[in-house]
């Protein structure tokens, strides 16, 4: 018989889901995220920036795609380098990239228990959880469909799915909301709420409105490094009758965004 | 715990009507939890339990049989036909022409020529982020790394083996000097590919062969030195070191090379 020791069984806390500390991850040859410091725990945490900002370069080095190039990085307690053992990491990581393709014959339902076979489920959760990471994306209909008969808005679904059908303790999605209609969106709030009540998610997005509507606070990345982290009302604060924007939200955001460039302009 | 409940309490307590303080309910709750004569006591003074057990098992035969179990390895490997098949048959297809050209020219060992970088094709696909469509999704699973890689290594020698096992028959040339360059040239690229990536590394040694070995040995219509008959031992040695050096870079995956 296996012997539990009292680590193993004893409630896991971790100080940060993520710990990042001077963080910092090349896109090719181009260094994409420079000497980033930021700590996320649980709860949702809207990630903006500009095109080219890192968003999707940091979350790549968070989802343990690429190796970070330098500086510190920590997921649930794991310092994630080229010795570390990543595959307790990985089991509790959930990852929606901006871009996933996959093999359009597998059915919906094929896609997501191929996924939980991959983050090494138990054999015997994998048919439950998959069914229930279907039903709360609302593609319960849409189970036994091919993925290439899937529209642009139930893929994105899907690959939601697929990220959350493991229970991650971290949840990165990378633009989740694009391509979805209106009503998905507010379906993907309510979602997003939920999930956040014990997993720390992050989410990346262009639309200040779905930070302020469904995230309890905002890190702003500009050219790779970190500008400001705080609360909604933060960002709301930071914004001026003269800034650009429709919502005080955004106003804060551009606001924020100015400063930095004329900071390094300097 | 040395007392048990008085039936009086648990009573009140099976009874949905009857009201109970909440520290006797805790202390009841606490004490079921840990008391399973109690929990008898509780469960054997309804025999609704019983009815319901009955009616379960009553539904479970009348019902029709559970769906057989479809087959996971067939699903967890379906990606092999769609993804990885026309490489595949593009491999098998050379190695097919390659056998008729060896009837026509009995001097060139097309065929052993060719084993080594048969697997090449397939391993570099099956594990390249230009071609694998659903990389990004899988380089972050706990699954990906060099056991995935050798999987699929393995999922694309057992078709090109097999084909190389009749090309060989078919000509008449040695099984051995077949397969084994193709193992050793397999475990080459899993090795070279720990340091440059996979894909990288396939391509690499699919053009240092075709122009140290069978580039010259096309032209010059004569058998190379590396595959004359008495080289199987050499072939297997190399095949032995080659897998067990790749074998110890199994860190080296844990991040994909790109």
């Amino acid at each position: 018989m296996r012997t539990v020791s009292a680590a193993e069984s004893a409630p896991t806390t971790y100080p940060w889901a993520v710990d990042a500390q001077e963080l910092r991850v090349h896109a090719g040859r181009h260094l994409a995220v420079d000497r980033l410091d930021l700590a996320l725990d649980t709860g949702v945490h809207g990630l903006l920036g500009p095109n080219g900002a890192g968003k999707t370069t940091l979350m790549r080095a968070l989802a343990t795609v690429v190796k970070p190039a330098g500086g510190r990085l920590t997921l649930l307690g794991v310092q994630v380098d080229g010795r570390a053992d990543l595959r307790r990491v990985r089991r509790g990581l959930g990852y929606l990239p901006q871009q996933f393709g996959f093999y359009p014959r597998f059915t919906l339902r094929e896609f997501v228990e191929y996924m939980a076979w991959l983050k090494e489920m138990p054999k015997t959760e994998i048919p439950g959880a998959v069914q229930r990471a279907i039903d709360r994306v609302g593609l319960t209909a849409k189970a036994g469909a091919r993925m290439k008969t899937l529209s642009g808005g139930m893929l994105r679904r899907a690959g939601i799915a697929q990220a959350i059908v493991n229970d991650p303790a971290v949840l990165l999605l990378d633009e989740p909301t694009v391509g979805l209609d209106p009503e998905q969106r507010l379906d993907f709030r309510d979602l997003l709420r939920a999930v956040g009540v014990d997993t720390c998610v992050l989410v990346s997005t262009h639309l200040v409105e779905d930070v302020v509507a469904a995230c309890t606070d905002v890190v702003v990345l500009n050219e790779g490094r970190l500008v400001h982290q705080g609360t909604v009302d933060d960002l709301v604060a930071q914004g001026g009758e003269g800034d650009a924007g429709d919502s005080p939200a955004e106003r804060g955001y551009s606001a924020l965004l100015r400063r930095h460039r004329a900071e390094a302009a300097r | 715990m040395s007392t048990h409940l008085s039936r009086t309490i648990l009573a009140r307590y099976a009874d949905r009507e009857a009201v109970l303080d909440e520290v006797t309910m805790w202390s009841v709750e606490t004490h079921l939890e840990e008391c399973p004569d109690c929990r008898a006591h509780l469960a054997g003074g309804d025999p609704l339990l019983d009815r319901v057990a009955a009616a379960v098992d009553q539904g479970i035969a009348a019902g029709p049989d559970p769906a057989p179990r479809r087959r996971s390895w067939a699903m967890r490997n379906r990606w092999l036909v769609w993804h990885l098949g026309p490489w595949l048959a593009m491999t098998v297809a050379v190695l097919g022409c390659a056998v008729l050209l060896q009837a026509l020219q009995p001097r060139l060992p097309l065929v052993l020529l060719l084993a080594p970088v048969a697997p090449l094709p397939g391993v570099a696909i099956a594990w390249s982020r230009r071609h694998d469509p659903a990389w990004e999704l899988i380089a972050g699973t706990p699954a990906a790394g060099l056991a995935m890689l050798l999987r699929r290594t393995a999922a694309v020698l057992a078709v090109i083996v097999p084909a190389l096992a009749l090309a060989s028959s078919r000509t008449g040339v040695s099984l051995a000097l077949a397969l084994l360059p193709c193992l050793a040239f397999s475990a080459a690229t899993i090795l070279l590919g720990a340091f440059i990536g996979v894909h990288r590394a396939a391509v690499g040694l699919g053009i240092a062969w075709t122009l140290a070995v069978l580039l010259p040995a096309v032209v010059t219509i004569h058998p190379p030195a590396v595959l004359q008959p008495g080289t199987t031992g050499g072939w297997a040695l190399l095949t032995l070191i080659l897998g067990a050096l790749a074998a110890t870079r199994a860190t080296s995956f844990r991040f994909s090379k790109e």
